[in-house]
């Protein structure tokens, strides 16, 4: 295990986190104000890759294909919230549960009509196509770097809304206490609307941005949901500074449980059973870690409300 | 040796210290109330010496035994029951079924998984003695959620009585009763003085001072004064500190 | 009200003549096809009676149903075909785990109890995508099916389908007969309000956890069957989506109904077929379908035709 291959893990950890954390803040928001558990948020993310894929290919253009799939996406978040979401929040968890479960259904269904069943090809903009120097000898995608850099401005942008706006401010009210938010005129259907969109939106980022380096296809949505599931419960739901903790530990933990627990247990057990063992812990590594924290914090690591 | 004692009792949450060092005791057979402003910490006391809530320091002993950190449950086997401030019933069933619930459950174990609970021996006979101690057995079949307020209020004390209990913790069993349904609950827990030691958390003075042998005042968080129901009237800190407004 | 009561055998007798009319009109197919609904109206069941008696809500039961599913397809790779010793095994070590798990699982409450029972779940079925030696990613084959012995053959279909039918009508039965005991409105009052439950003087904790364990006999059961009915297990029967299926199944038939798993297992297989001879995207109209249960009968399938069974 050189150096640099522990600093490439790092920092591949560090860019897969950003981007559940982009995902699991509009999930986090969604539940810690709206009080809803949106199964559907992964299906948002995956409509997001699918378009910018589709986007990219008619327009040649990877740069024109992902602010143009968030605007889509956010429409189509919005026109989700009109319909259906809204009639839920006054609804139980199972409620919600049922429909939201519903929606993949319909999702998975409609990509699988409009693009087929095969996965589609998304392709990293050419000129980000090759490695960068960004130590001595440390060589890491440019590609990557992107996601990185976008991620981090986005938390920052989302942190400053938050924290310095009179929207972000009724976000934040709405998230420790939504009846008081209501009590004091917040004009909840409004704040409701913009919080999914701008949920949506996060996620069509980070499936257009991620599409390169996983593959774009049916099912994708469920994969990450259960992540970002993970990543809001050891943040504490409702809180965005608890989602970006928590995705990047848990970006973290599972990109270098991957890559480096396998090789850990050769050195403590035979072969065999190291073989078998090593990948299965890597994968569990971070429901350990859920487990743990619930079991720790069972609020979470940074819980919003009150 | 006093039937329940409460010892350095101290309780904060956060910056606010909702019991202060709580020395008290309650003697058998008594009805102690509790008195004292909103804030004081009477309700917190009462979910200390149920078991609801753990304190951050002092014990709680019951017939010397110290039993603060046992469970709500176990603490009902050993004989201290509550009745709720905020009614706590089980909404969507009726009546009877709620007590015959709280009679099965000081009834032995409950892992019986095949007899039918009617017929089970005594149950709900026992539940509907029970209704009728509280005034409320021409309206076992009905839903605990659809009741009158003074109803539920009722049903709420047949629940603890339900567990056969030797300590009684009353928290504002009048809560939002009107003179009539108030005075119902006066009698109720007049004839109830027989069969439990009775801590009662009330605002209504009337209520007070016609039933309580003893009556503790509580500010916040700390004992003020504690003695007779005379005794209490006519203290110049009590009045001064509370019972100007009403007395 | 006398038809209500006589749904469920009316029920009963029909399923117990279908292998028969199934044969008759040369449509044996729908033996088996009947046979995994019975299957996963077992699992179902089970998850009911912990979802709708006792409020625990858990998107990691199909774990249960996966160990036992494994636990007698690795037995027969090691000999052990005997029903007698792996059904009875399967359940134990659903039961096992579910002590386990619950321990842990049933100190949280609500969406954090839900977290927990999935990330359990997950672990269980990443353990099962490890282990090469009985098939990981690809699977385990089931050479045979379990024995029972006493000529009974269980490579028969209808037989299989009646060994079926016996295991669910009799779990119904028991379940039924211990929601009416102390047991079951024990656990409806631990639902309904926990709180009060222990200020009567219950130890909440214990019935909770009972009630899981047992629902997890129960689902190790189901996978016991499946592994025979299916001659064939893989690591898919545990993902979460699997969970998700059931509790899908719970709601749509009827939480806290008696029949809720059954009617939901039922309903949602039965759509699956149709819907899938119709159309290859046959999850769209499912998923519609869905979304119409959730506005247009709130508390269920069950409820539009009965009161609770409370």
């Amino acid at each position: 295990m050189t150096a640099t291959l522990l600093i490439e893990q790092l920092l591949n950890g560090l860019q897969f986190g950003l981007m559940l954390f982009l995902i699991a803040a509009g999930l986090t928001l969604v539940f810690g104000i709206m009080d809803v558990l949106n199964l559907a948020h992964g299906s948002l993310y995956m409509i997001g890759a699918y378009l910018a894929a589709t986007i990219a290919q008619a327009s040649g253009s990877f740069w024109i294909a992902l602010p143009a799939a968030v605007v889509a996406t956010g429409l189509i978040g919005l026109l989700l919230e009109i319909t259906l979401m809204r009639r839920l929040y006054r609804r139980d968890h199972l409620a919600q549960v049922l429909a939201t479960f519903a929606v993949i259904l319909i999702a998975d269904d409609s990509v699988r009509l409009l693009w087929g069943p095969a996965p589609i090809l998304l392709s990293a903009p050419a000129a980000l196509s090759g490695p960068v120097q960004i130590l001595p000898g440390v060589l890491y995608p440019a590609y990557r770097l992107l996601i990185i850099a976008v991620g981090l401005v986005l938390a920052l942008a989302l942190y400053l809304f938050i924290a310095h706006t009179r929207t972000g401010m009724l976000v934040r009210a709405g998230s420790s206490n939504r009846d008081m938010a209501r009590q004091m005129g917040a004009r909840v259907e409004r704040l409701f609307a913009i919080i999914f969109m701008l949920g949506a939106m996060l996620s069509a980022v980070a499936g257009a941005l991620l599409g390169p380096l996983l593959a774009v296809e049916i099912g994708m949505g469920e994969n990450i949901l259960i992540l970002a599931l993970v990543v809001i419960v050891i943040g504490g739901i409702g809180s965005i500074r608890g989602a970006f903790v928590g995705a990047v530990l848990v970006g973290l933990v599972d990109t270098a449980g991957r890559a480096f627990l396998p090789d850990v247990l050769n050195h403590f057990l035979a072969g065999a059973v190291a073989a078998q063992l090593g990948p299965a812990l890597a994968a569990i590594a971070i429901y350990v870690l859920m487990a743990a924290v619930l079991f720790l914090r069972p609020q979470g690591l940074f819980p919003a409300r009150a | 040796m006093s039937l329940l004692q409460v010892r350095g009792l101290t309780k904060r949450f956060g910056a606010v210290v909702a019991t202060d060092a709580l020395d008290l005791a309650f003697e058998r057979a008594e009805v102690h109330a509790i008195i004292g402003p909103n804030g004081a910490g009477k309700t917190t006391l009462i979910n200390q010496l149920a078991g609801s809530l753990r304190p951050d320091a002092g014990a709680v002993l019951l017939r010397g035994r110290d039993i603060t950190s046992s469970s709500v449950h176990d603490r009902v086997r050993h004989g201290i029951a509550r009745s709720f401030q905020a009614t706590n019933l089980f909404r969507t069933m009726s009546a009877l079924d709620n007590v015959a619930l709280a009679v099965q459950a000081g009834a032995g174990s409950s892992f019986h998984f095949w007899r039918d609970v009617h017929a089970d021996s005594g149950l709900f006979e026992r539940a509907l003695a029970l209704l009728d101690q509280v005034g409320l057995r021409e309206r076992a079949e009905v839903s605990a959620g659809v009741m009158a307020h003074g109803e539920q209020r009722r049903l709420e004390v047949a629940l603890a009585l339900a567990t056969r209990p030797l300590l009684l913790l009353l928290d504002e069993p009048m809560a939002g009763m009107g003179p009539e349904e108030s005075l119902q609950m006066i009698e109720l827990i007049d004839r109830l003085r027989e069969d439990a030691t009775i801590v009662l958390v009330e605002h209504d003075m009337d209520a007070v001072f016609r039933l309580a042998d003893r009556i503790s005042v509580l500010v916040y968080g700390r004992l003020l004064a504690t003695g007779t129901a005379e005794a209490i009237r006519s203290n110049a800190d009590v009045r001064r500190a509370y019972l100007g407004a009403a007395a | 009200m006398k038809l209500r009561a006589a749904l469920p055998w009316l029920v009963l007798l029909a399923a117990a003549l279908l292998p028969w009319a199934a044969t008759a009109i040369d449509q044996s197919y729908y033996i088996g096809f009947a046979r995994r609904v019975m299957i996963f109206a077992l699992a179902a069941a089970s998850l009911n009676f912990i979802m709708g008696y006792g409020g625990m809500v858990s998107l990691g039961h199909a774990a249960f149903f996966g160990i036992g599913a494994y636990t007698v397809g690795i037995a027969m790779t090691h000999g052990v075909a005997s029903a007698w010793i792996v059904w009875p095994l399967a359940m134990a070590a659903a039961a096992f785990a579910a002590l386990a798990i619950g321990s842990i699982s049933l100190r949280t409450r609500g969406v954090y109890f839900i977290m927990i029972t999935l990330a359990f779940a997950q672990m269980v079925y990443y353990l099962a995508v490890g282990l090469k030696t009985y098939g990981g990613e690809d699977g385990l084959t089931l050479i045979q099916r379990s024995q029972i012995g006493f000529g009974i053959d269980t490579g028969d279909e209808a037989t299989l389908y009646y060994i079926v039918l016996a295991a669910l009508a009799g779990t119904m039965f028991l379940l039924n007969r211990a929601v009416q005991a102390r047991f079951g409105r024990a656990l409806i009052g631990i639902r309904e309000n926990e709180a009060r439950m222990e200020a009567i003087g219950f130890p909440t904790f214990r019935y909770r956890l009972a009630g899981f364990v047992i629902a997890a006999a129960i689902a190790g059961l189901a996978g016991a069957l499946f592994a025979n009915h299916n001659a064939f297990v893989s690591p898919t029967i545990l993902h979460w989506t699997q969970s998700a299926t059931l509790v899908v199944m719970v709601l749509l038939g009827g939480l806290g109904y008696r029949y809720g798993g059954v009617i939901g297992a039922t309903v949602l297989l039965l759509l699956e077929e149709t819907l899938a001879a119709l159309t290859d995207t046959w999850h769209l109209p499912l998923g519609a379908f869905l979304l119409a249960v959730v506005f247009i009968a709130p508390r269920g399938l069950a409820a539009v035709f009965s009161r609770p069974a409370r």
